[in-house]
């Protein structure tokens, strides 16, 4: 990219949740609902010694996206990760079925959820992961009628219940600095010991989880720069399109019958999972 | 610690509730599968179970991975195709003890997080269309794991048992992640109820349709077994006579009112 070109450009990562919303929605048609002056924020954090935000570090914005009635569901990776605890989760979970009412009622409602979340919040474990099974289960019910657009942008990435969530999208939209995988690094190495999983290897981590990597093996859709303009153009397109009538989610034949051509005796290197998951056509 | 040559809570409980019928072939040992007949009415058992032979090393002792994920997503999804035209769709029940998710790097490098949402999005699937599911929580429910098997049920009930328990994360990694010592961690899971971890607090957040007293949770008798049976029994009924297939019936608990506050204030300002 010239320099002229990537001094024009507006970075998409470096945005907080609200700005990213704005960045989605058309001009003038955003309103936030359960947003900080509603006063909800997490009941269980202020005992923990954690102090609570306003929004509980999700923003629920409600517009149009090239005309399209659409609602953005954007992850604050700055509070506490990315965590989901029950206020945040409950708000992405009940505005997933509120768009999915509405076409039920003739009103084609569509999503975007821009995930920047460690998964559970720890610090409210069983009440975030209860969110977090509402969302999928909300996730599923829309995507039947409208298409549910995940995008990962970075740097936070998405991990825990939440990867499950992308893996439920109608698409999934990646940059370079996206990783997507369902047990953070760290966990990892504390529950399998460094030897299986270095959490302070970048390269390791991002050729296993990183947005290249995940488009390589078609566990993602589409590979954008991180461009503000070009992000919003996707996600236009993508949400324009009719309901998929399948999903990544459902090919369990496929999937089982590429992991047999594996031999787990030996650890994967990241051209191994190119290799087995990769484009054959 | 357990012996690891006895049989898990998973593999008992499905033995016990199908009079040891033969598990459906064509599936990894870890994953057992069995069609019974429950309440005059046809209905699929599936377990999750150790594997000590698995060729995925993290997988071996009743986590879900790679294999299970994708097994269960088949299990579940060849059920709904095969009632697909009929006018009573089979009960699919997820008979819940596993430890963990499978953590390891065979399993983040093929997509295990893919691997759970074909699992959950079948079971979400299955309750949307009409089958009546299941979770009956035997023993641990943990994370991922549970995410992926039992609950997308439309009725989740548990064994009262100190063996049977719901969390996010063992206590070892969520004391690390947080930057807490584990005594800390057990300090607060005694006064915030969404962090303990036995199941009567977990009662307390709403979700549980149902606890069943039993006497003997590892080596059920037959008084365990048909309070159980009867237990699943009304649990069908009360899905049958329900006329939502979504997971609505889990917001009234006590300490669940911060989600019934955001659910009233989205509603309210949905419409602009």
């Amino acid at each position: 990219m010239s320099r002229t070109a990537l001094l024009s450009r507006e970075s998409f990562v470096e945005l907080g949740a609200r700005a990213r919303a704005q960045v989605l929605l058309d001009a003038g048609s955003s309103r936030e609902l359960a947003g900080p002056f509603d006063r909800l924020t997490s009941p269980w954090l202020e005992r923990q010694g954690v102090v609570p935000q306003g929004d509980d570090g999700v923003v629920v914005a409600k517009g149009t996206i090239d005309g399209h009635s659409s609602v953005v569901l954007a992850i604050e990776g700055a509070f506490q990760g990315g965590s989901l605890g029950e206020v945040g989760g409950a708000k992405i979970a009940g505005a997933l079925e509120l768009a999915a009412e509405d076409n039920r009622q003739g009103i084609p409602t569509r999503a975007v959820i821009l995930f920047e979340t460690g998964g559970v919040r720890l610090q409210e474990a069983n009440l975030g992961l209860a969110t977090i099974a509402e969302i999928h289960s909300a996730i599923v019910d829309l995507r039947r009628y409208q298409p549910v657009i995940g995008v990962i942008a970075g740097q936070v990435g998405c991990f825990g219940g939440m990867s499950i969530a992308a893996g439920l999208c109608s698409d999934l939209v990646v940059t370079r600095e996206a990783r997507l995988g369902l047990n953070g690094p760290a966990v990892i190495e504390q529950e399998a010991g460094i030897g299986e999983y270095d959490s302070r290897d970048r390269p390791f981590i991002w050729g296993f989880t990183g947005g290249e990597q995940r488009i390589a093996t078609g566990q993602a859709d589409r590979f954008v720069d991180d461009d503000s303009a070009v992000i919003r153009g996707v996600v236009a397109e993508l949400i324009a399109t009719p309901a998929r009538s399948a999903y990544r989610s459902e090919r369990y034949a496929e999937y089982l019958r590429r992991l047999a051509e594996y031999d787990a005796r030996h650890q994967p290197t990241p051209e191994t999972v190119r290799q087995i998951f990769g484009d054959k056509s | 610690m357990s012996d690891t040559q006895s049989t898990s809570r998973g593999e008992v409980w499905i033995a016990a509730l199908s009079g040891n019928a033969p598990s459906l072939s064509g599936y990894p040992r870890s994953v057992q599968v069995t069609d019974i007949e429950m309440g005059g009415r046809p209905a699929r058992l599936i377990a999750v179970v150790p594997d000590a032979d698995s060729a995925f090393p993290r997988a071996r002792n009743g986590e879900v991975g790679l294999l299970e994920g994708w097994s269960l997503a088949r299990a579940v999804h060849e059920a709904i195709d095969a009632d697909r035209e009929a006018s009573v769709k089979r009960a699919i029940i997820a008979i819940v003890d596993t430890p963990s998710q499978a953590y390891g790097r065979r399993e983040e490098a093929f997509g295990i997080h893919q691997a759970l949402a074909g699992a959950a999005a079948a079971y979400a699937t299955a309750r949307l269309q009409g089958h009546p599911v299941i979770a009956l929580l035997v023993g641990k429910a943990m994370s991922g794991a549970f995410l992926a098997h039992g609950y997308q049920a439309n009725r989740i009930l548990a064994l009262a048992d100190p063996g049977v328990l719901v969390h996010a994360m063992g206590k070892e990694a969520a004391a690390r992640i947080t930057l807490r010592s584990v005594e800390d961690l057990e300090a607060f899971a005694a006064t915030v109820p969404p962090m303990a971890y036995d199941i009567d607090s977990y009662a307390t957040l709403g979700m549980l349709w149902r606890t069943i007293p039993v006497q003997h949770t590892a080596t059920p008798d037959a008084e365990d077994l048909a309070a159980v049976s009867d237990a699943l029994e009304e649990a069908l009924a009360d899905i049958d006579a329900d006329p939502h297939r979504d997971l609505r019936g889990r917001f009234a608990g006590e300490n669940r009112g911060a989600t019934r506050r955001v659910r009233a204030a989205l509603a309210s300002q949905w419409q602009g």
